[in-house]
């Protein structure tokens, strides 16, 4: 749940500094050509697919360290670094990766690929279905966080890596994380999950669903084929500003907002942006419709709304018997969409399985945003978990084994 | 905390060293309170223990995670609800004792999840802290517990002879005591409720 128009610059990220991934080109990776269609968990298949992805760092010889990032709703492959020396603003996790910072691309090959049925190079909605030569609209396979998976399984394997060292995802992103570790066993050594959730809550549904019915009911979207035509901005707007609203907390926008006016002195008796918090919304709503696709919001609110491992597995201890991965878990004491209770479900489960894990619930006035911010205490653990995993995958007899 | 874990010397205190000693060479252990994970860190390196920790300091569970032990930050009796019975061959509460709101469920479900308890705390029956409590009239103050009574940390002190009563009462079999003076010397048990400074209590549940 990205919220990438927010997203500050770290002061050594700019472009040829230091600690920046500097300069950096997204990829293509195209697979599931007819007829060798990907078989959708829906049951509908899907070919060929294309995915975007961008690699920082190099591939060790021993192609032990290559760590996987998994954006969150609005994200994309751009996780940090710049695609031209015009980019005003670096990758969505800038603070996170590059030369030094957590994800030190000095040490770590990191990827990052936009999910299924996004819309920033990956196949979506907004592709071309082969079948008819226009964008697939509403004619687009529903796709789950187990098929963003399972595409990602592909490019991993198309990149030579047969283990990844570790994988990291905030929100959706996490959700990803949860479903690598079960679904792939073998092929992660290490996972972190950040402010995620085995299951959506019935409030997360809740305010996906609003989300979309603002999409819907937007004339503009009619079928939802307005590939073409003017799309339906202010559905998408709506659903990005009541987004938002759930990335952030009381407390914050008490801080950054409170009552303030703006540029006004008095109220208006109108119905114009009178406070701050209103123009700040609409600036978000604004911006967010130039850079996503509505439907690709609908299609990827929607599998975050499917994911729930334990109604897949029976029990989330019995979705995690599988998991050989050591895992991280790290929430938000702020944060009321993916709350602290819903990482130590993960915990709980986790623990009754024996696997070696390790949970931080950070203190943070900022929400379910928080990932996205800079955090001293998300860097330092990210960081050390990560040292600590590659020390122990490059010397196998050290510690951290399963009770 | 009579000694805050971060301060700890680098080398080695005696009673880490006794606590590991009643470790056996892999087990799985978990230690509660486990502050930076030194000693977590030291069984796993040299005993080869399979270790975990609860840790409610963010900052000592960073260095945790730092020293690469798997920690769970939060409440020790929330931590332990996590886990499975008998997922554990040693359960170590290391000076915390005293810091428990609810010390009985606290060593329970210590026994719940793991066959055996380590348990250390102060010992508030030394000669020392009676006599000042009798010749000042004021809570005593020491070394070992140098908090005032309004700001400290210490909610349930006990005595030697009054851990070996709860032991009776919660039908717990004390599989070894040791012993240590206020200066870190190993004593013996005769008179330990006077001359002991701090207790290491090796407990299980009767007939486990």
């Amino acid at each position: 749940m990205a919220t990438d128009d927010d997203i500050p610059v770290a002061d050594d990220s700019r472009l040829g500094g230091a600690h920046s991934a500097g300069l950096v080109e997204t990829k293509c990776f195209t697979f599931a050509d007819p007829p060798e269609e990907l078989e959708l968990e829906c049951g509908q298949r899907l070919g060929p697919i294309t995915l975007a992805y961008e690699t920082y760092g190099e591939l060790a010889p021993a192609r032990d360290n290559a760590v996987l990032i998994l954006h969150a709703l609005s994200g994309d492959a751009h996780v940090a670094g710049y695609h031209s020396r015009e980019d005003r603003k670096p990758g969505w996790w800038d603070i996170m990766v590059g030369p030094g910072k957590p994800f030190d691309t000095t040490k770590y090959f990191v990827i990052c690929s936009n999910i299924i049925g996004g819309c920033k190079g990956s196949t979506g909605p907004s592709s071309p279905n082969p079948a008819t030569g226009r964008p697939y609209a509403m004619d687009f396979p529903m796709v789950t966080v187990g098929d963003m998976v399972r595409t990602q399984k592909r490019l991993i394997d198309h990149l030579g890596i047969e283990r990844l060292l570790s994988m990291a995802g905030g929100s959706l992103g996490g959700m990803q994380v949860l479903e690598w570790a079960v679904r792939y066993p073998e092929h992660v050594a290490s996972a972190m999950s950040i402010a995620a959730t085995a299951r959506l809550s019935a409030q997360g549904i809740a305010f996906n669903e609003v989300g979309r019915q603002a999409i819907m009911t937007d004339p503009n979207w009619g079928t939802g084929d307005y590939y073409g035509r003017e799309p339906p901005r202010a559905g998408l707007a709506i659903a990005r500003m009541i987004g938002h609203i759930t990335y952030l907390s009381d407390e914050q926008m008490h801080e950054k907002f409170g009552r303030r006016l703006q540029d006004r002195e008095t109220v208006g008796y109108d119905f114009k942006a009178d406070f701050q918090v209103e123009s700040y919304l609409r600036y978000q709503g604004d911006s967010f419709v130039r850079r996503f696709d509505a439907n690709s919001y609908l299609y990827i609110s929607k599998a975050m709304d499917y994911f729930d491992l334990a109604a897949k597995y029976g029990s989330l201890v019995q979705a995690f018997e599988r998991v050989r991965a050591e895992f991280l878990v790290v929430s938000f004491t702020s944060d009321w969409l993916f709350p602290t209770y819903q990482s130590k479900e993960i915990v709980r489960a986790l623990k009754a399985n024996g696997v070696p894990t390790t949970f931080f619930e950070i203190p943070s006035r900022y929400g379910h945003d928080t990932f996205l911010l800079p955090n001293e205490q998300l860097a330092e653990t990210v960081t050390g978990f990560l040292a600590n995993v590659q020390r122990r995958v490059r010397s196998p007899a050290g510690k951290g084994g399963r009770l | 905390m009579i000694f805050p874990r971060r301060d700890r010397p680098k080398k080695l205190r005696l009673d880490y060293e006794l606590i590991e000693s009643l470790v056996p060479d892999g087990a799985k252990v978990l230690d509660l309170g486990c502050g930076d994970g030194q000693l977590l860190s030291e069984l796993i390196e040299i005993k080869g223990c399979i270790g975990r920790g609860i840790e409610i300091d963010e900052q000592a569970a960073l260095e945790c995670i730092g020293r690469g032990v798997p920690v769970y930050q939060g409440d020790m009796l929330e931590g332990m609800s996590f886990y499975t019975d008998a997922q554990f061959d040693v359960v170590i509460l290391s000076q915390t004792l005293q810091q428990a709101l609810r010390p009985p469920e606290v060593i329970r479900e210590m026994l719940r999840v793991g066959r055996r308890a380590i348990i250390s705390f102060p010992n508030f029956g030394h000669w020392a802290v009676r006599l000042q409590l009798l010749g000042t009239g004021r809570m005593p103050r020491s070394r070992a517990l140098p908090y005032h009574w309004y700001n400290t940390p210490n909610v349930h002190l006990c005595t030697v002879k009054d851990f070996r009563e709860f032991c009776d009462r919660e039908n717990l079999e004390r599989v070894r005591e040791i012993f240590l003076s206020p200066r870190q010397r190993r004593i013996g048990s005769v008179g330990a409720n006077w001359r002991a400074g701090l207790a290491i209590f090796q407990v299980q549940r009767r007939g486990a």
